[in-house]
Order: structure tokens, then C-alpha cells, then sequence
């Protein structure tokens, strides 16, 4: 595992997740936590960055507690990782980097 | 009406005035304060007796999501009360087309009874305002 990516902004007010997506390499993950996890709801702009992400060989995973507190837990597109607490810090354990889009 | 006002005292001669003020809601919730701080203020004029009607555009749109549970991120799940403001006679609710569009949002998706317009048309009524407040 190389770098972890969190992006906490909304992809539609802030270009963090465009960015973030533009340089996360194969083989990262990115974690969209806040408002950062509309960006992987069905049918809006930000989806298909995220869709892109993927296809470039990068892991996107959302903080469920934060879709779910917005009512956008079962508007999620597939091939999405949803992760809680203990998993977003596995997740900075697990990578030799963390990088905080903000 | 001194306890309406939080104990100011209003004006005589201003306090029959009525004037149209809009309240236009461009954040999304929890992210930040502002979605609930509009909330509260709006309530507020409320009790002035204004003509107020409330705008969301933008991620504004995503405070009337439905279906929001805030129990996981330990916040108040403010979403009940947009449809509690009928009962303070806020009825004028306006959501930008566009901005649910973008977001892959539509009306049955909303929390509320809504009046949905285009960019265009909300212009418009932004622009039939005396007072305009963006949160």
C-alpha cells in the first residue's frame, strides 16, 4: 500500500476530489469522508471522477456514518468500499503515507 | 411582543413594514454550520412577520435529502424541521432544478412540498427580493 487520499469537501463546491483523483496513482485508495462522500452518489458529477478514479486503478472508499447521516446510503454506485471509524484508521495504518486534500 | 424580540424593543413606526426577505441556502448540511445557523435565523424571522421564503440551490439542495439518520456522526439530525416551518407560515420552499439535476437528486427525493424552478425563474426571484440573505 503506498498513499492514502481523504478528500472532506463536496466535489460540486470545491475542486479537491477532482484534483486528488488527477493525482492519486494505481494502487492508493482514496477516502471521501464529510461532505467528500457526495462524490460517490448516483448521478451527480462528481460520480463519474470517482468512476474514473477506479478505472485508474485507485480504491475509493466512504465513511458510512457521513452517507448516512446526509440520507445518501442507498444512493451509493457500485464498486464503492464503505468503511466506519475503525476502518478509516486501518486504513492510515495500513499506508505508508497519508495526504490530506484540503 | 418584547419577548418575541428577545427583549429589544422595536420600533414603532417600522414594526408594521413588511418586507420580502429570502434566505438562499447554498451549503450542505453537517459539513459545515451554515445550513444550521440559516435554519435558526429563519425561524427567528418567523416571528417578525415577514414575507420570508427559503432557496436552495447549489449543495443547498442536499439539506431537504431525505432519509438523513446523524446518529453514526453523533449530530442533531436537523432535517424534521423544514417541515415543521409550515407551522410558523414559511411556505414558500424554492429548489433550483439545475442544481437537483446535477446532483442526481429529483423532487421525490426532498424531505418537503417543494416549488421547484429553474436557474432562470430563481433569479427572478432573487431579484423580487428587499432583502436577500446567502448561507
Amino acid at each position: 500500500m503506498s498513499m492514502l487520499h481523504i478528500v472532506n469537501k463536496s466535489p460540486l463546491d470545491k475542486g479537491t476530489f477532482s484534483s486528488c483523483v488527477n493525482h492519486a496513482k494505481s494502487g492508493s485508495t482514496i477516502l471521501l469522508i464529510e461532505d467528500g462522500v457526495y462524490a460517490v452518489t448516483k448521478g451527480s458529477t462528481g460520480a463519474a471522477l470517482a468512476q474514473q478514479a477506479m478505472k485508474n486503478g485507485v480504491t475509493v472508499s466512504a465513511l458510512w456514518p457521513d452517507l448516512e447521516a446526509r440520507g445518501m446510503q442507498d444512493t451509493v454506485i457500485d464498486g464503492i468500499k464503505q468503511v466506519d471509524y475503525s476502518g478509516f484508521v486501518e486504513l492510515v495504518a495500513a499506508n505508508k503515507n497519508v495526504q490530506s486534500w484540503l | 411582543m418584547t419577548e418575541a424580540t428577545g427583549g429589544i424593543e422595536m420600533d414603532e413606526d417600522s414594526s408594521g413594514t413588511i418586507k420580502k426577505f429570502m434566505f438562499v441556502n447554498r451549503k450542505a448540511p453537517y459539513g459545515t454550520i451554515y445550513a444550521l445557523e440559516s435554519l435558526e435565523v429563519v425561524l427567528i424571522s418567523a416571528a417578525f412577520d415577514q414575507d420570508v421564503s427559503l432557496a436552495f440551490i447549489d449543495d443547498g439542495v442536499y439539506q431537504l435529502k431525505k432519509g438523513q439518520a446523524t446518529k453514526a456522526i453523533d449530530m442533531k439530525n436537523f432535517s424534521p424541521t423544514y417541515r415543521a416551518l409550515e407551522g410558523y407560515d414559511i411556505e414558500k420552499l424554492y429548489v433550483e432544478k439545475e442544481s437537483m439535476d446535477e446532483r442526481g437528486l429529483s423532487e421525490e427525493d426532498l424531505i418537503v412540498d417543494v416549488q421547484v424552478m429553474s436557474r432562470a425563474e430563481m433569479a427572478d426571484m432573487m431579484d423580487e427580493q428587499d432583502v436577500v440573505l446567502s448561507f
